[in-house]
């Protein structure tokens, strides 16, 4: 195509992996990756696991999770990098088709990737005060740590995944730490009761001051963050407080720009191989809606490594080349480190029945199954490392409920 | 070719299995065991597939 550029805006995993597929396919055109952040793109998951412990450093600094240095990125792989410098506009009208950056700047495009991923959401009031932090970017992550250098009195807000991590980080180095969840039982909307109960016994088992059923009212300090007040009257002493109250879509940016988006969280709507409602324009990772085929064309957006991962490549490959389009259907999985254990999902947790197995087969380590239907539809796991894979695999050859079952050793 | 693994950047997080199921096995600590160092030339497609996976990047398939 005369003049076509590739164009990537969001330069985390989905955005680098779409940057590498385009080369490993085999095109030769110019790249641009505009990424809002000055960072070159790094791996998050380790942001709230490793990169928080102590004496991880070396000569006296974190090891920034960098994926690929700039040399990489503008010689091997001959890319347009454009850091630190925010998508604010999608002009996919007129005479040229064209991104536009904060200052100014536009970038025309011919085949454009949005991997924008998601903001963090803040507490009101939470970027008022100093020692308030959320835990999604680079930044976000080098401050915790500082903080729980210093022996931060730690409370988090939100029991989610992220909160749930840097509780494990901070009771590792034996700090005090309070996690505040609004919910009866953590996690219970994206895993289940169960599940929840399970991991709220994690958190009292290594010291933490888990609250559920509780709702901050007032984050209070002068300049820095002194007290956590919540619904119920109790003021809760703090030198740190990091929230995990979850992630919405970015794409702000998107308004006016004519692209469907969902109505609901303004993720952006994709067919299932992430074509967008925008020609030439294809969406991966967080930010996207697509109707997953494994699970009944189900519409779903994944916030996990291993889509953004697969989604960021894939998107590329079909914007490469559309006539040959593949579908985005892999089973979803995603794994968190809490304390001395690791949980695991694959799958989806919407379910019609959850079926703790581990309980039924007297085992300690926790095991449920979750039906879809008269299907498997997800499966998680506490410390059963051996096991998760396989039933990965199940779901992607979307096996019976009874075959599950079966293979976790119980009948119907 | 050769499946070389990182045992420092890894922590088992089993995508490689998942892609390959005949060549890795996590273990119950989060080990992996390669069950086939050097596979043949029917599982150099999924060998490369959980090269490709590996969210750690833990693996390499190198000459032998």
């Amino acid at each position: 195509m005369r003049n076509d550029r590739l164009v990537v805006v969001g330069a985390s995993l989905a955005g680098l992996r779409a940057v590498e597929a385009a080369r490993k396919s085999g095109y030769a055109g110019p790249i641009t990756l505009i990424g809002n952040e000055p960072h070159l793109p790094y791996d998050r998951p380790p942001l709230s696991k490793a990169f928080l412990d102590a004496g991880a450093d070396v000569d006296g600094a974190p090891v920034h999770p960098t994926f690929r240095d700039e040399a990489t990125l503008r010689d091997e792989l001959d890319v347009d990098l454009r850091l630190g410098a925010p998508a604010t506009a999608l002009a996919p009208a007129g005479a040229e088709r064209q991104v536009v950056l904060r200052g100014g700047d536009a970038v025309p495009y011919t085949r454009l990737i949005i991997a924008t991923g998601g903001d963090a959401r803040m507490l009101p009031g939470g970027d008022e005060l100093a020692g308030v932090h959320l835990l999604r970017t680079l930044d976000d992550a080098i401050a915790v740590r500082a903080a729980l250098d210093a022996g931060a009195r730690t409370v988090v807000v939100g029991a989610g995944f992220i909160g749930s991590e840097v509780a494990s980080a901070a009771r590792k180095r034996g700090l005090s730490c309070t996690v505040l969840e609004a919910l009866p039982v953590p996690l219970v909307r994206s895993v289940g009761e169960a599940t929840g109960k399970v991991a709220a016994e994690l958190h009292r088992k290594y010291g933490t001051d888990l609250r559920c059923g509780v709702g901050v009212t007032a984050l209070e300090g002068s300049s820095r963050v002194e007290k956590v007040v919540l619904d119920d009257g109790t003021v809760i002493e703090a030198d740190l407080v990091v929230v995990g109250i979850g992630v919405r879509p970015a794409t702000g940016w998107l308004q006016g720009s004519g692209i469907a988006l969902h109505e609901r969280d303004g993720g952006i709507l994709c067919d299932e191989t992430l074509a967008t409602s925008l020609p030439g324009v294809y969406a991966a990772g967080d930010v996207a809606h697509f109707p997953n085929l494994l699970f009944g064309g189900q519409m779903m957006r994944v916030e996990q490594w291993t889509n953004a991962a697969e989604q960021g490549a894939l998107a590329a490959r079909n914007a490469l080349d559309p006539e040959n389009a593949k579908p985005s259907a892999a089973v979803p999985y995603f794994w968190s480190d809490w304390y001395e254990s690791r949980i695991q999902f694959v799958g989806i947790p919407q379910s019609e029945e959850i079926r703790v197995v581990s309980e039924e087969l007297g085992e300690e380590k926790f095991l449920a199954l979750y039906r879809r239907g008269d299907q498997l539809g997800g499966v998680l796991t506490v410390d059963r490392q051996s096991q998760i894979m396989k039933y990965k695999r199940l779901i992607a050859q979307q096996a019976s409920w009874a075959e599950g079952l079966a293979f976790a050793g119980v009948t119907s | 070719m050769k499946i070389v693994v990182d045992y420092v950047k890894c922590t088992g997080l089993g995508m490689c299995e998942a892609e390959a199921p005949d060549l890795f096995e996590v273990q119950d600590d989060g080990s992996l065991l390669v069950l086939n160092e050097c596979p043949g030339a029917d599982q150099l497609a999924a060998a490369q597939a959980a090269v490709d996976s590996c969210p750690t990047e833990a693996l390499t398939l190198v000459e032998d």
